[in-house]
């Protein structure tokens, strides 16, 4: 950082000029800022109110579409440019201290208003009742805490979270080590297949593993290609999301997710696999360690830091995982999780209070993340 | 195959060449499978696996009618275009808000910024369950009326988006040469001109990560599409997890409806790719 040089510039641009003009304030410049960032809120707010009461005024939405971007965009630039023109108008020293906070505003506000004001309002409505008109104490968390669909969700939840970041993370690491070993050709054509199943959402990979997963009644051609390969094997044709013996059918909901997540894991792994100093690895092999030596002692050390990276992000998906398993089994046969339960409580039941009683509890959850994310940056930042 | 990793003394590794074929085989078979059936008629589908087709391409009957019947009956296409129309405000706008927050994270110095800074990614932890039910009474009738339409939704993706945007922009930022910004102060720009001549066009590889991204999160999101658009705004995963939904008559226009989806995120997610890693790999990473 180079806090001093920063503050210093301004400091000695005004010993040039005329002392006093650093203390001047400009009215008239302060006064044409205040009135453009009005007039040009003013005219927003307007603007994309009428895109929502007035929707069929506007002709198309694309019409819509194509105004939003342009209001969205050229609005933001207006009113950055009227508010520095406003904080550039103050005293000079007034200026240099309000600018930074200037330019935050609107980016927090709208942070503020959409994460951190609803936290706080969701903790508030879990003491409410089921329409957040009255307050009912504890009752919401005696509710949800005596729900055995509750403690299943939390089982799942945790398997979940147990399972899908290491198996992600393992595979990751195991791509990303032997795709380095084949040709650089050979290398991206590997890697952009098994990375392509990250465009894709979680409803559409929904229905490309339920096709997979699908069931036929015996002595039928089963077009589910797991029931054709174990009839193939000689089994029964099974109702795969059907069977929670074993948890095997949330565990083939978590192959959905880790088919979707692998690529992102790999890409980053990748990335931590060719920064590791070649010359490393050749001093281990000269030394005589065999290849699953150098791949344990010398490269994983080396890429820990993004091995917990990865583990984390994906740690913090599966907490939230919601659309594999409402779109596949909406949660019966016992793979009920979370995040599913919430939805269900708050758009299927319309009880307000249970459902955000139950976001608290998750909310507890990713308390310990946010620590740790918090602790890893300032490590970082201090690394820099 | 090309011998470049023959230059570094490594030989070919038959494993890993074995190894990640069956891998990238095993990757593809699902999306293949889905694409293959899309083609196939209702009642080829239903009596055998997609594979018989693939094998024997001449004797199974191909249909494209599939594909006209979700765009049309199963009306995809409004949800498609709803879509197009929720996707891009709410990729673009939340840009400008946090690069000019990111800017002031990377190149000025103030009371309270390391604060500032370390709620951001707090809130990337945040789950966005938490917003739902304020949001849903901020936005309803309750309050501006404005749930149901596009508007609720940008405004929802734009701040929901936002602390990945400021962190990943200031994480690029703070590897651009501070002096350059420097010299810019001391010719007299403002902090809004030097934002807008110097450090918004150097941070364009940046902002086309985020830009990915987000364009990748809002369009396969469910959820926020689900309980603040009304159906006639409704997006077209919306739209195809409701098909999901019913059984029997319909089944054969989902894996169409399936493939619709997908395709627009496939085509940005191909052509930005190469932003994309290099963007995540420099630290943008969702929470």
């Amino acid at each position: 950082m180079t806090a001093d040089t920063s503050a210093a510039a301004p400091r000695q641009k005004m010993r040039v000029d005329d002392p006093n003009a650093a203390l001047r304030a400009h009215p008239a410049k302060m006064a044409l800022g205040l009135g453009g960032m009005v007039v040009v809120i003013w005219f927003l707010a307007n603007l994309f109110l009428a895109f929502g009461y007035y929707p069929e005024k506007f002709g198309s939405k694309f019409v819509i579409a194509v105004l939003a971007i342009i209001g969205g965009v050229g609005g933001a630039a207006l009113i950055f440019y009227f508010l520095n023109m406003f904080v550039e108008a103050l005293p000079r020293r007034l200026s240099e201290g309000v600018i930074p906070y200037a330019f935050l505003l609107p980016g927090l506000l709208l942070v503020g208003l959409m994460l951190i004001y609803p936290t706080f309002q969701t903790i508030n409505y879990s003491f409410a009742n089921s329409d957040s008109t009255a307050y009912v104490g504890l009752q919401n968390y005696k509710t949800i805490f005596s729900d055995p669909e509750f403690w299943q969700s939390v089982v799942n939840n945790i398997l979940w979270l147990l399972i899908v970041p290491a198996v992600v993370v393992a595979f990751g690491v195991i791509v990303a080590v032997l795709s380095d070993k084949l040709s650089a050709g050979g290398e991206k054509v590997a890697k952009s297949m098994i990375f392509l199943p990250m465009a894709i959402s979680a409803v559409g990979a929904s229905a490309i593993w339920l096709l997979i997963y699908a069931y036929n009644n015996p002595g039928q051609p089963q077009t589910g290609l797991l029931n054709a390969i174990w009839v193939g094997l000689g089994g029964e044709p099974q109702t795969w999301l059907a069977i929670d013996t074993l948890k095997l059918n949330s565990i083939l909901l978590m192959v959905i997710l880790i088919w979707l997540q692998a690529g992102f894991a790999m890409v980053l792994l990748s990335s931590a696999i060719k920064g590791v100093p070649e010359d490393t690895v050749e001093a281990a092999r000269i030394d005589g360690a065999t290849e699953l030596q150098i791949f344990w002692k010398v490269i994983i050390p080396q890429i820990k830091g993004t091995i917990i990276t990865v583990f984390v992000t994906v740690f913090i998906t599966v907490l939230k995982i919601f659309d594999i398993v409402y779109v596949t089994t909406n949660g019966a046969y016992g793979t009920n999780v979370i995040a599913n339960l919430f939805f269900n409580k708050l758009f299927a039941a319309s009880e307000a209070g249970q459902a955000t009683a139950i976001v608290v509890v998750l909310l507890i959850a990713v308390t310990p993340l946010i620590w740790y994310q918090i602790k890893h940056f300032r490590d970082e930042e201090a690394g820099r | 195959m090309s011998r470049k990793l023959m230059k570094d003394g490594r030989p070919r590794s038959p494993f890993s060449m074995v190894t990640m074929t069956i891998l990238a085989i095993l990757w593809t078979i699902p999306t293949l499978g889905l694409l293959v059936t899309s083609f196939r008629t209702r009642d080829d589908a239903a009596t055998s696996g997609w594979w018989t087709a693939l094998f024997h391409p001449f004797s199974s009957e191909w249909t494209t009618a599939n594909y006209s019947g979700a765009w049309t009956g199963a009306d995809l296409s409004s949800g498609f275009i709803n879509s197009i129309v929720v996707a891009i405000p709410a990729t673009v706008i939340p840009i400008m808000f946090a690069a000019f927050a990111a800017y002031a994270f990377t190149f000025m110095d103030f009371p309270f910024k390391e604060f500032f800074f370390l709620l951001i990614i707090a809130v990337m932890v945040v789950p966005i369950q938490v917003a739902f039910q304020p949001m849903l009474n901020i936005l309803g009738p309750r309050g501006l009326g404005i749930s149901g339409q596009y508007i609720a939704v940008w405004l929802l993706h734009t701040g929901f988006g936002m602390p990945l945007c400021i962190y990943t922009l200031r994480n690029y930022m703070s590897t651009l040469p501070r002096s350059v910004v420097e010299s810019a102060k001391i010719d007299g720009c403002s902090h809004f001109q030097t934002f807008w001549r110097l450090v918004a066009p150097m941070s364009i590889p940046a902002i086309a990560a985020f830009a990915t991204l987000q364009f990748l999160w809002v369009w396969n999101d469910l959820l926020i599409a689900k309980l603040f658009l009304k159906s006639e705004n409704t997006t077209v995963i919306v739209k195809l997890q409701q098909l999901l939904g019913t059984q029997g008559q319909g089944q054969e226009l989902l894996t169409a409806g399936a493939f619709i989806t997908i395709i627009v995120p496939m085509i940005v997610f191909v052509t930005l790719q190469r932003f994309m890693i290099r963007g995540m790999t420099s630290g943008a990473v969702k929470g």
